[in-house]
């Protein structure tokens, strides 16, 4: 009984595995404890997204602690704006932005845990050339995305690649299946993808930037209810040893 | 000067000082020392004190929480966040709580489910178990008002939703969901007052019906996984000879259970609060935007099996009122459930095998039921939750007849074994 109980227990709790199921996205392999990763994240984030997308529930002064950056550091290379290091990553987006690219570019702080980070790995990396957009682009990821490429200079430029398939009617379609290379950027495509990994770890991180932490915490909460749990069996047995 | 009266205490010291004007040690020994519990108690008896624990966490966690939250639709996600990166230890006291949520329906769950195993509801215990229908009631009222307060996308389109359907009563409809909400659509009023509704009124009421549950129990003792009364055989000195007093016999069994429970919930907050999305679902993390619904609006896992239900019942004379009523008759109907069990033994040990074999339908339905409302009502879903729903109220529905003509083994005269 007390096995079955078990199978029961963990097999409602394991429910929940089987339903997290994520569709064709790519892998981004980020490692939130990697503070280099994390750091360059931050550099690529405040160069070339911080423009338009704010972070608007982390402080500059939280990322430069949580990332061991120097305040020197931050205040000469991070913080481009007027904001002081203790106040909110915000933008110098005017609100009538949106006339610009038919949408406020949204805050980025908790994309991450919105859509994942593989997402973000993936929506980075897909871009392609489609002239019927407004900026030239669109995205494997996200069609119809309002925000032009701005990484194109050092990714290059991708060319849409459409297969034909029949629908379940029998008429053939072109059905977009991926993206490749047309004109190469600045980075070699390995260099590009450490570049977007790092964004998306950092994405990680200002999502939640007790993370890390949190994970490195639980392992000695873990292990000392571990010990407890023996003991108070233990302590159970021995009380129980008079039951009969 | 009067004389202290003849049945409070005479001990010395502090504790005879506080005998004397409140019965302290009276209440420790009749409801622990003295208080005897069968001994042959197993795993599924864990879920009554868990769930205790669960409640603790969330009273304590949710009075932290109030400090820092923000009760205003401008404010309130900007406050969670706050609570989560500014507050010390913040992240920790939310996912203590929102963890909490869930693993409140977790052990309730399992906690009902053991009445069912051992026919804990069978007379003399009605009203343990009418109290913790209501227990269950409150759970899901308050669980779904706090799923409101972060005023993410998904609390404002669930409330959406879940207010929405008593629009389809008829007549009063319209109406008193414009009462429910406090505007002419989920708002500013709404949220205050889901607010007020979830750290005061509902905790209390949960707080009283948890001391009437107990109350309830120790009254008439804990039925046993043998489902036979212990009282029959007694010592010299009137104990039950099956009995065992609470402490220090289940204090210390139940500390074992409690810290394997923390282990399993420590689990969760530390490596996985998200849970896979089932615990805090990631349309959430996006603040209410009545102009932009979620790619699909779900409940939490726990409400599953009930909107499952909700949605498997078409429409019918104009009206989608009978989703509504059959949802809600799956809630009423577990009041009835000690009357509906006719059988001569409470114990699933002694039952015959049509009751074994309809609790297990019953269960795989109602997981079914869960997985189904946490799908888009396509494909075979909808059938399947059609069948679900039928085979759910058919175990209580139909339990009068298969208990009563089943035949069943006889049961033991004494408890047998102990864990």
């Amino acid at each position: 009984m007390l096995k079955a109980s078990i199978l029961i227990t963990m097999g409602l709790l394991c429910a929940g595995t089987a339903l997290a199921e994520e569709g064709g996205l790519l892998e981004a392999n980020t490692d939130i404890n990697s503070t280099e990763s994390l750091q360059r994240g931050a550099r690529n984030f405040m160069n070339y997204c911080s423009g338009c997308h704010s972070l608007k529930y982390l402080r500059y002064n939280r990322l430069a602690a949580d990332l061991k950056i120097p305040d020197s550091e931050l205040a000469k290379n991070l913080i481009f704006t007027s904001a002081k290091p203790f106040e909110e990553i915000t933008t110098a987006m005017p609100a009538d932005s949106t006339d610009w690219f038919g949408k406020q570019p949204p805050d980025l702080t908790l994309m991450a845990r919105e859509r994942g980070v593989d997402y973000i790995y993936s929506y980075l990396k897909s871009f392609y050339v489609d002239k019927t957009r407004p900026f030239g682009v669109n995205n494997l990821y996200l069609s119809g995305t309002a925000m032009p490429h701005v990484l194109s200079s050092l990714q290059g430029l991708q060319k849409p690649v459409y297969k034909n398939e029949k629908d379940p009617h029998g008429s053939a379609n072109m059905v977009l299946v991926g993206v490749e290379t047309m004109t190469p950027g600045a980075m070699k495509p390995e260099e590009y993808d450490q570049f977007v990994r790092d964004i998306a770890n950092f994405l990680d991180y200002a999502a939640e930037p007790i993370k890390a932490t949190r994970q490195s915490m639980g392992i000695f909460v873990v292990l000392f209810l571990l010990v407890f749990f023996v003991f108070a069996r233990l302590l159970k047995k021995e009380y129980w040893k008079d039951v009969h | 000067m009067a004389a202290a009266p003849e049945s409070a205490g005479t001990g010395k010291g502090l504790i005879g000082w506080i005998d004397q004007r409140f019965p302290l040690t009276k209440l420790w020994k009749e409801q622990a020392a003295e208080y005897y519990v069968p001994k042959n108690f197993n795993f599924w008896y864990y879920f009554g004190v868990l769930s205790l624990v669960v409640l603790v966490n969330q009273l304590v966690t949710g009075i932290f929480l109030t400090m820092s939250y923000k009760p205003s639709s401008a404010e309130a996600f900007a406050s969670v966040e706050y609570i989560m990166r500014d507050v010390e230890w913040g992240w920790l006291i939310r996912y203590m709580h929102s963890t909490g949520a869930s693993a409140f329906f977790i052990v309730v769950y399992l906690h009902m489910f053991r009445a069912l195993l051992y026919g804990s509801h069978r007379k003399p215990r009605e009203l343990v178990w009418i109290f913790g229908c209501l227990i269950f009631l409150l759970l899901m009222a308050e669980a779904f008002m706090g799923y409101v307060l972060p005023w993410g996308n998904m609390s404002y389109w669930g409330a959406q939703v879940i207010v929405s359907l008593f629009s389809s009563l008829p007549v009063i409809g319209g109406t008193l969901v414009e009462w429910i909400r406090g505007d002419y659509n989920i708002a500013d009023p709404t949220l205050n007052r889901f607010f007020a509704l979830h750290v005061a009124a509902l905790p209390l009421a949960l707080v009283f019906l948890v001391v009437a549950h107990l109350m309830a129990l120790h009254e008439v003792g804990s039925n046993n996984p043998d489902g036979i009364d212990i009282k029959k055989y007694k010592d010299a000195e009137g104990h039950p000879l099956d009995g065992i007093p609470f402490h220090p016999y289940y204090t210390v069994k139940d500390t074992v259970g409690v810290a394997g429970f923390l282990l399993l919930f420590a689990g969760v907050i530390f490596f996985a609060p998200n849970f896979f999305g089932l615990f805090l679902e990631s349309p959430n993390f996006e603040p209410a935007n009545p102009l932009q619904t979620p790619p699909d609006i779900t409940p939490v896992w726990y409400f599953t099996p009930f909107y499952a239900m909700l949605r498997a019942i078409p429409s019918a004379f104009g009206t989608q009122v009978w989703g509504v009523i059959v949802m809600g008759a799956a809630i009423v109907v577990l009041f009835f459930v000690p009357w509906l069990d006719r059988s001569p033994v409470r114990s699933i040990r002694y039952k015959g095998p049509i009751y074994k074999v309809m609790l297990a339908v019953f269960s795989v339905s109602f997981i079914t039921l869960a997985v189904c409302g946490m799908k888009p009502p396509s494909g075979i879903y909808p059938i399947l939750a059609r069948i679900c729903t039928a085979l759910y109220f058919a175990f209580f529905l139909l339990m009068p007849w298969y208990t009563k003509f089943e035949s069943v083994k006889p049961e033991p005269e004494r408890v047998t074994g102990h864990a």
